[in-house]
C-alpha cells in the first residue's frame, strides 16, 4: 500500500504532463475508444445523477408498465406479492434501527438516480436493457411513488430526479480511506 | 482422502459417495489375506479416454453446494466443499460460484475492454491485446462477502457442514495483466480517485473501486491455475483485487471508467453495506478481515477415537497470516498450529494441530492472527458491536462441537 501511494502520488501530482504521458507508456497496446464506438455501454449514473440521460417518464406511465413488466416478480405494489422478501421495493422506512429492520429502496437506498441506473442496466431480470430511457424513468418514479417520495402527477427526468430526497440519504458511513 | 478408521464412514456420510469395489473388500473377514483386485489383473482406459480429466467416479459426491435455495437460481451461491479439499488451492469446478444473473457465455474473440472516463486515451482491448501485456501470476483467496451468515442466532443451523458455514471462499493462482500496467497505457488524469468496473454478464454488474487499490495490486486476470477462467469465474477476463470482498471483483469484465468519486452503484449501497445497530450502514469496507476455519474435523463428519490431525484454513485480506491457534476445550486453552508454507498474502493458509480424540464431547475453535496483529474477534464481541444484521463481513471465531459418539456439528 505504501509503494501504491507513492505511484499514485507520481501519477497525479507529476504535473499535467507526467499525468497525460506516464514513462511507461510505450506499449502502443489498444484502438482508441470514441464517444460514439463506446456509447451503448457507457450507461452508468453516478448517485448524484452525473450521467443520467435526456428523457422524462411520468409516474402514471410507470404504474402501467410496472403492472405489465415488474409486478409479477417484485409483487403489484412493491410489497404484497413480491416473490421474496428481498425482492419488495418498497416500504420499511423508519425500520433501520429496529429489530427487525427492512431495507427497500424508499427504506435504505441513499440516492435516487441508482434507482435509474440499476432499472437500465439489469432490469427486467428476463429481458435485462431493452426499456427505453424514458421508460426507465417513468418505472422509477413509479418505484418512488411507492414509497411516498413523489406525488402521483409526478414527471421524472434528469434534474427532477437527482432532486427527490431519499430518506435515508445520509444513513452510510464510508469506512475511513485508511481502513479500507 | 483421509487415513483413519472413520475415513469409510465420513466418506459415505459427507460426500453421499458410491464406494464402487469396496463391497468384497469391505466386507472381508478380519485377518483375511489382501485380494488381488480386477484393476491389477488387466489393462486400464486409454490414455486418450478423456482428453480433459476429472476427478475419479468414486469423489463424485465431492462437488459446489447452494446453503439455501432461491426462487431465481441465477442469482444463488454456490459453496466449495472446503471439507474435502487438501492444501491451499480450489480446484477451478469447485470453485465457489455467486452470480447475479446467471454465468454468461462470452465468446472471447467479441469481448471487449474499454477504459475510459478521466484518462488521456480512452482505449478498447480485445482479449488478444490483453494477452500481449507483461503478465503476472498471483496466489489470492476469494470470499463472498456473505460468507460465514451467522449475524443471527436463528439463522444458524446445527447441521451445517464447513461447505455450508465457510465456502464461499476459494483459492486460486490467477494469472493476468497489472491493471496499472493498463491504467499506464491510457494516462489517469488529475483528480481521478476511483473507477467503476462493469461486467458483461445480464446484471451488467458494477462497484466502484477506489484508484489507489487499482493501482496497488488489481490484476486483470484471464487465467486460473493454469488455464483460462472458467466460465463461472468471468471467462473471459475479471478484475481480481486481492482481500477484497468478492462481488468488488468483477467478472466477464467489460468496462473501466476512470472518475473523481465512487457511483454508488446498487452493489454498494442496497447490497454489501452492513447495517449497524443505530440504523446507519458501514460502506466501501472492502477487505476481508482476519479469519479461519477448521475443516478437519467438521460438521457433519463422525469422527473416530484415536489419532486426528486437526487442520484447516486461515486467511486475511490485509496480509499474510501470522499464527493460528487451536482449542480442544472450548476456548479455555489454546495452541499453536504449524502453518504450512507457502504463507502469502491475501492467501489461504493452511494449519494442522496433531491431537488424539479420546471420546469426550467437546467443542473445537481455531483463531488466527495477521501479520498486522488483528485477532479474529468471539462471536459475542463481533456481534456485540455490530448488531444482528449486518449481514456481511462476518469474521468470528467458529466453533464446533464434537459429541462424544464422534458426531461433528455447529457448536454456538
Ligand atoms: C422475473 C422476475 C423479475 C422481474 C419481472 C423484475 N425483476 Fe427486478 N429483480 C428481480 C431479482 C431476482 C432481483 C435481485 C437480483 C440480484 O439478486 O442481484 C431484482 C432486483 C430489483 C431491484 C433491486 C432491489 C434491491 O433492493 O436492491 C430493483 C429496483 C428492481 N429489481 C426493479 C425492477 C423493475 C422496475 C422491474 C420492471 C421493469 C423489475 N425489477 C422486473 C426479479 C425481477
Amino acid at each position: 500500500m505504501r509503494c501504491s501511494r507513492l505511484i499514485l502520488a507520481a501519477l497525479l501530482l507529476g504535473g499535467p504532463a507526467a499525468a497525460q504521458e506516464p514513462a511507461n507508456r510505450d506499449l502502443g497496446i489498444g484502438v482508441p475508444a470514441t464517444p460514439a464506438m463506446i456509447a451503448p455501454w457507457n450507461i452508468d449514473v453516478r448517485g448524484d445523477g452525473k450521467g443520467l440521460p435526456p428523457g422524462h417518464g411520468s409516474v402514471a406511465e410507470g404504474e402501467a408498465l410496472y403492472a405489465t413488466a415488474c409486478a409479477s416478480c417484485h409483487g403489484k405494489d412493491g410489497v404484497h406479492g413480491a416473490l421474496s422478501p428481498a425482492l419488495r421495493l418498497a416500504g420499511g422506512i423508519g425500520t433501520l434501527a429496529s429489530a427487525k429492520p427492512e431495507r427497500t429502496v424508499g427504506s435504505y437506498w441513499p440516492y435516487a438516480p441508482t434507482l435509474f441506473d440499476y432499472i437500465r442496466r439489469a432490469m427486467p431480470f428476463t429481458a435485462p436493457q431493452s426499456l427505453t430511457d424514458d421508460q426507465v424513468y417513468a418505472v422509477a418514479g413509479y418505484v418512488l411513488f411507492l414509497n411516498g417520495l413523489v406525488p402521483h402527477d409526478a414527471v421524472l427526468d434528469a434534474r427532477s430526479l437527482a432532486a427527490v430526497k431519499m430518506p435515508n440519504r445520509d444513513g452510510f458511513r464510508p469506512v475511513p480511506p485508511a481502513d479500507r | 482422502m483421509r487415513r483413519g478408521p472413520a475415513l469409510p464412514r465420513r466418506t459415505l456420510l459427507q460426500g453421499g459417495l458410491t464406494l464402487a469395489g469396496t463391497g468384497a473388500a469391505a466386507a472381508a473377514t478380519p485377518g483375511a489375506p489382501l485380494a488381488i483386485p480386477e484393476w491389477t489383473r488387466e489393462q486400464g482406459a486409454s490414455v486418450l479416454a478423456a482428453p480433459y480429466g476429472s476427478p475419479s467416479p468414486h469423489e463424485r459426491g465431492v462437488v459446489r453446494r447452494p446453503r439455501r435455495s432461491a426462487v431465481f437460481p441465477q442469482t444463488l451461491s454456490c459453496n466449495t466443499p472446503l471439507q474435502h479439499l487438501h492444501g491451499i488451492i480450489t480446484p477451478n469446478g469447485l470453485h465457489f460460484i455467486r452470480d447475479h444473473a446467471g454465468t454468461p457465455d462470452v465468446d472471447p474473440a467479441q469481448h471487449r475492454l474499454v477504459v475510459h472516463g478521466m484518462v488521456a486515451r480512452p482505449l478498447i482491448f480485445t482479449m488478444d491485446d490483453l494477452l500481449r501485456f507483461p503478465s503476472v501470476s498471483r496466489l489470492h483467496f476469494l470470499e463472498c462477502a456473505g460468507n460465514t451468515p451467522f449475524w443471527r442466532t436463528g439463522a444458524i443451523k446445527a447441521t451445517w457442514t464447513a461447505q455450508d458455514t465457510h465456502g464461499l471462499l476459494s483459492c486460486a493462482e490467477w494469472t493476468g495483466v497489472r491493471l496499472a500496467d493498463v491504467l499506464a497505457e491510457v494516462g489517469v488524469q488529475p483528480g481521478a480517485a476511483w473507477l467503476l468496473a462493469e461486467g458483461a454478464d445480464a446484471a451488467a454488474l458494477t462497484r466502484s473501486v477506489p484508484l489507489e487499490k487499482a493501482l496497488d495490486d488489481a490484476i486483470l486476470a484471464y487465467a486460473q491455475n493454469g488455464e483460462r477462467l472458467r466460465p463461472e469465474q468471468g471467462y473471459p477476463l475479471r478484475l481480481l483485487l486481492p482481500g477484497y470482498e468478492g462481488n468488488t471483483n468483477i467478472k466477464w469484465l467489460r468496462r473501466i471508467k476512470l472518475g473523481d468519486a465512487p457511483w454508488e452503484t446498487r452493489e454498494e449501497t442496497s447490497r454489501y453495506t452492513e447495517l449497524q445497530p443505530d440504523g446507519r450502514a458501514r460502506q466501501f469496507g472492502f477487505v476481508m478481515e482476519v479469519k479461519s476455519v477448521i475443516t478437519h474435523p467438521s460438521g457433519g463428519e463422525a469422527l473416530g477415537a484415536g489419532y486426528c490431525e486437526i487442520s484447516g484454513l486461515a486467511w486475511s485480506g490485509r496480509g499474510r497470516i501470522r499464527r493460528v491457534e487451536v482449542s480442544t476445550d472450548g476456548g479455555a486453552t489454546w495452541r499453536d498450529a504449524a502453518l504450512q508454507a507457502p504463507v502469502l498474502d491475501s492467501c489461504l493458509t493452511r494449519f494442522r494441530l496433531p491431537w488424539h480424540w479420546q471420546g469426550e464431547a467437546l467443542v473445537l475453535q481455531s483463531r488466527a492472527t495477521d501479520e498486522t496483529g488483528a485477532v479474529q474477534p468471539t462471536r459475542a464481541a463481533l456481534v456485540g458491536k455490530q448488531g444482528e444484521h449486518a449481514e456481511y463481513h462476518y469474521n468470528a471465531i467458529h466453533a464446533w462441537r464434537v459429541a462424544a459418539d464422534g458426531q461433528v456439528s455447529v457448536a454456538l
